[in-house]
């Protein structure tokens, strides 16, 4: 067995209607004082009102060394922007 | 308004979470991970504002021109009102939550009961603390609960911890006769009938744990008369030294 607890991601919802995002690690013996790590680590200051703890391990991320064919061929395609249109002036937010 | 017995309560409350929170913060930089240690120092700032607020409301009362400062920083050790439990020494992990389990389980039954107070700071105080040492006593259960249940070190150190505070845990629910007249007046909680909900608390936490319940022993008490143990003494040392050695300065 590692000396070390295993390590969990914290997503933090700052508030109702945004998602959660990223905020860091904790290290944890299992989910329950993981979720408490997360709450003692990371919303001592009101930074939240949800938290999701995720094993690292069950993260699958992508290779680096795919970077260049995964991201680069959006380089490129500006046209994907929505920006190409006029954006009517009373309309506040869309 | 001078009131002598609000005065003695107030120090008391205050007192509790004064010396418990400033034991916590001895483990500041100490704890066996970061986690943990982050976890303690909030626990103990949660408890050193409860503080503040208690003896600012028992200045008040004294009406001798006491601010929390001074009662805190500049009272001996005498003066003292919290119950033995809260200065035992922190000695190893184990043995510091099972200490925290104790006191955590008492003070929310204790708080919940003071939000319909007769007095309405204590009930202001109370419902604010509240939230705060429901999520100090799931801490502590959880913990219990991993270190009875983990490994055999693990549970034998939480056994000798246990072992360590039990004797102290039955003072909790003393009341004399200071108590008794603010009971009658609505002010103090009866912590006599708390007793029964407290115990069955842990023992099923303890149960959950794998530990047994300790053995009753002798009872040691006299914390909230003044008679406490040797390690308060030091504490405040530690505590005090800055005001002490530099009255009234400010951070």
């Amino acid at each position: 067995m590692s000396k070390n607890w295993p390590l969990w991601e914290v997503f933090v919802r700052v508030k109702n209607g945004l998602s959660h995002r990223h905020a860091g690690s904790v290290h944890a013996a299992d989910a329950k004082m993981a979720l408490e790590a997360a709450r003692d680590t990371y919303t001592r200051r009101m930074e939240g009102v949800s938290l999701w703890v995720v094993p690292s391990a069950s993260i699958i991320a992508s290779d680096p060394g795919d970077a260049s064919e995964l991201f680069e061929p959006a380089v490129d395609k500006v046209y994907r922007h929505p920006t190409f249109y006029s954006i009517p002036e009373n309309v506040k937010n869309i | 308004m001078r009131d002598p017995s609000l005065f003695d309560y107030a120090c008391r409350l205050g007192d509790d979470s004064l010396i418990l929170g400033q034991r916590l913060s001895e483990w500041c930089g100490h704890a066996p991970m970061l986690e943990v240690d982050l976890s303690f120092a909030n626990v103990g700032l949660d408890l050193i504002g409860q503080a503040t607020h208690f003896l600012k409301l028992a200045g008040g009362a004294e009406g001798a021109g006491r601010d929390e400062d001074k009662l805190a920083f500049h009272r001996d050790v005498l003066d003292f009102k919290n119950c033995l439990l809260v200065e035992q020494p922190n000695g190893d992990f184990a043995q510091t939550m099972a200490r925290q389990f104790l006191f955590s389980n008492y003070q929310e039954l204790l708080f919940r009961q003071l939000c319909s107070s007769a007095n309405l700071t204590i009930v202001a105080i109370a419902a604010k603390a509240v939230k705060e040492v429901a999520y100090h006593v799931r801490l502590a259960n959880e913990w219990m609960v991993r270190l009875g249940d983990g490994t055999a070190e693990s549970h034998a150190r939480t056994v000798e911890g246990l072992d360590w505070m039990w004797r102290f845990a039955d003072e909790l629910f003393e009341v004399d006769s200071t108590v008794e007249s603010l009971i009658a007046s609505g002010v103090a909680c009866d912590v006599r009938k708390l007793r029964s909900e407290w115990d069955a608390r842990i023992t099923k936490v303890l149960r959950d744990a794998t530990l047994d319940v300790p053995k009753a022993r002798r009872v040691t008490k006299g914390g909230r008369v003044g008679h406490h143990s040797e390690h308060l003494g030091h504490l405040l040392t530690e505590m005090q030294f800055l005001q002490r050695a530099y009255p009234d300065s400010q951070w």
